[in-house]
């Protein structure tokens, strides 16, 4: 063996569309991850003008609640929370060794019921920004 | 002096051009042979009811038209029942000899030929061209390269030693710590122990599954789907006795071991034998937690 040729890992995903429910799954839980990690420190950010005063606090809010893209935000965020929340518990299923079977299923199911409650909630969000 | 030598030169340039001779005869030959596969082939091909491409991974280092990675497509005529392998067989034998590929029993036993067929790991020998396909049977073209995350050769054969290495790492041989007591010598099993390690005991180290983890693809030193389910095998076999068995897990609970899984389930999708590999990774995971924890 004179030499080799090493594929590398461009075409992992360069196929995104030959992944796997399982695959999905996991890179949803990761991105997911991530967004609630990025929403915690302006979560925190938002929180800490409490420590200014009480009407710091309420304009700050209420400020930000005026806008619209800030409405849009929110129902992102709760998308993102719910579909965390639901796989987390697939996961946990999944570590207690109980119906891996069914694990495409479960994804799938995680990922309609994210998305009926995400409308569900959608006019509750909206409400009195539009 | 002088007439011997030029003798000798002269049966030397004589055996010279006999052995010229010989050798392109021998080449004409082969060009026969190889012009007539062809021509096999375009008949093969006009009497056939489907054709489908069979567009393969091409590489060789040693070869300047090689060197560089490509695609070379053949035609192949469908015959019913015709798998990957057979495809890549015809190709070769009726389009281009040196197209190179591993494969040794045809019937899913011996492993060698796991191949990314369509974007998936598949065996060659166990995949049926019709399967491809959509309800319409035979797809208009098939793509064939050699498996993902491991070093090419050459065409489709990727260098299988970090995979070895990785099985070579848990052991995989059978060890108890005593022999049984009784008068008879052998090593009982009982059923239901059998039971528990038989999808286990199926792997024929294909290396599918090391090849579709992605986590593996990152993790050089993580030991990866097969070797983890070939320690899972020897950790449950109740034979071996617990010195042994704690011995096992200490081997897969090490950092590159179990709790590199993230559950992508890749593994379980593509393995031929459809050996249950999360199911196990994430049972040997609870078996380590029960071990390291203990509340007396
Ligand atoms: S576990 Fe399955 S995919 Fe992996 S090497 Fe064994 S037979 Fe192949
Ligand atoms: S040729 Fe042996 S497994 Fe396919």
């Amino acid at each position: 063996m004179s030499q080799s040729y090493d594929r590398g890992l461009v075409e992992d995903f360069g196929r995104w569309r030959e992944f796997s429910a399982g695959m999905w799954a996991w890179i949803f839980h990761k991105f997911t991850g991530w967004v609630l990690i990025g929403y915690l420190f302006t979560h925190i950010a938002v929180l800490s003008t409490a420590t200014v005063g009480t009407t710091a606090y309420t304009n700050t809010i209420s400020g930000l609640e005026s806008l619209l893209v800030v409405r849009f935000l929110e129902v992102g965020l709760l998308a993102v929370a719910v579909f965390h929340i639901l796989n987390g518990l697939r996961l946990l299923f999944v570590d207690l060794g109980v119906g891996l079977e069914a694990q495409d299923k479960s994804f799938y199911a995680s990922l309609v019921l994210t998305g009926a409650i995400v409308v569900a909630s959608v006019p509750t969000f909206l409400a009195g920004a539009i | 002096m002088s007439t011997q030598v030029t003798e000798q030169e002269q049966a030397e340039a004589e055996e010279e051009s006999t052995h010229q001779r010989r050798r392109l005869a021998e080449k004409a030959e082969r060009q026969e042979v190889r012009d007539r596969m062809r021509e096999r082939a375009e008949t093969d091909l006009e009497r056939a009811d489907t054709v489908f491409d069979l567009k393969v991974f091409r590489y060789d280092p040693d070869i300047p038209e090689k060197e560089d990675p490509r695609f070379d497509t053949f035609p192949v005529p469908f015959t019913k029942g015709m798998t990957v392998l057979d495809a890549l067989m015809y190709a070769r034998d009726h389009y281009d000899s040196s197209l190179t590929f591993r494969h040794s029993c045809r019937q899913a036993v011996c492993g060698s030929d796991a191949l990314f067929v369509n974007g998936t790991q598949h065996l060659g020998c166990k995949t049926q061209v019709v399967d491809l396909g959509d309800s319409e049977g035979v797809p208009g073209q098939i793509r064939v390269e050699p498996l993902p995350h491991q070093e090419v050769v050459k065409d489709l054969v990727v260098d299988m030693e970090h995979f070895y290495d990785q099985m070579d790492a848990v052991e995989p041989y059978f060890d108890a710590d005593e022999l049984p007591s009784g008068e008879l010598e052998e090593q009982r099993q009982t059923r239901e122990n059998r039971e528990k390690i038989k999808m286990s005991a199926r792997c024929i180290w294909c290396g599918a599954c090391m090849s579709s983890c992605n986590i593996a693809a990152g993790d050089n030193e993580y030991l990866g789907p097969a070797a983890i389910n070939k320690a899972y095998k020897f950790a449950m076999d109740d034979r071996e006795g617990e010195n042994r068995k704690q011995e096992r897990l200490e081997i897969i609970e090490q950092e590159h071991g179990v709790w590199r899984c993230q559950t992508q389930f890749s593994c379980t999708e593509v393995c031929p034998k459809d050996i249950p590999l999360t199911e196990h990774i994430q049972e040997l995971k609870r078996e380590a937690v029960k071990n390291n924890l203990k509340f007396w």
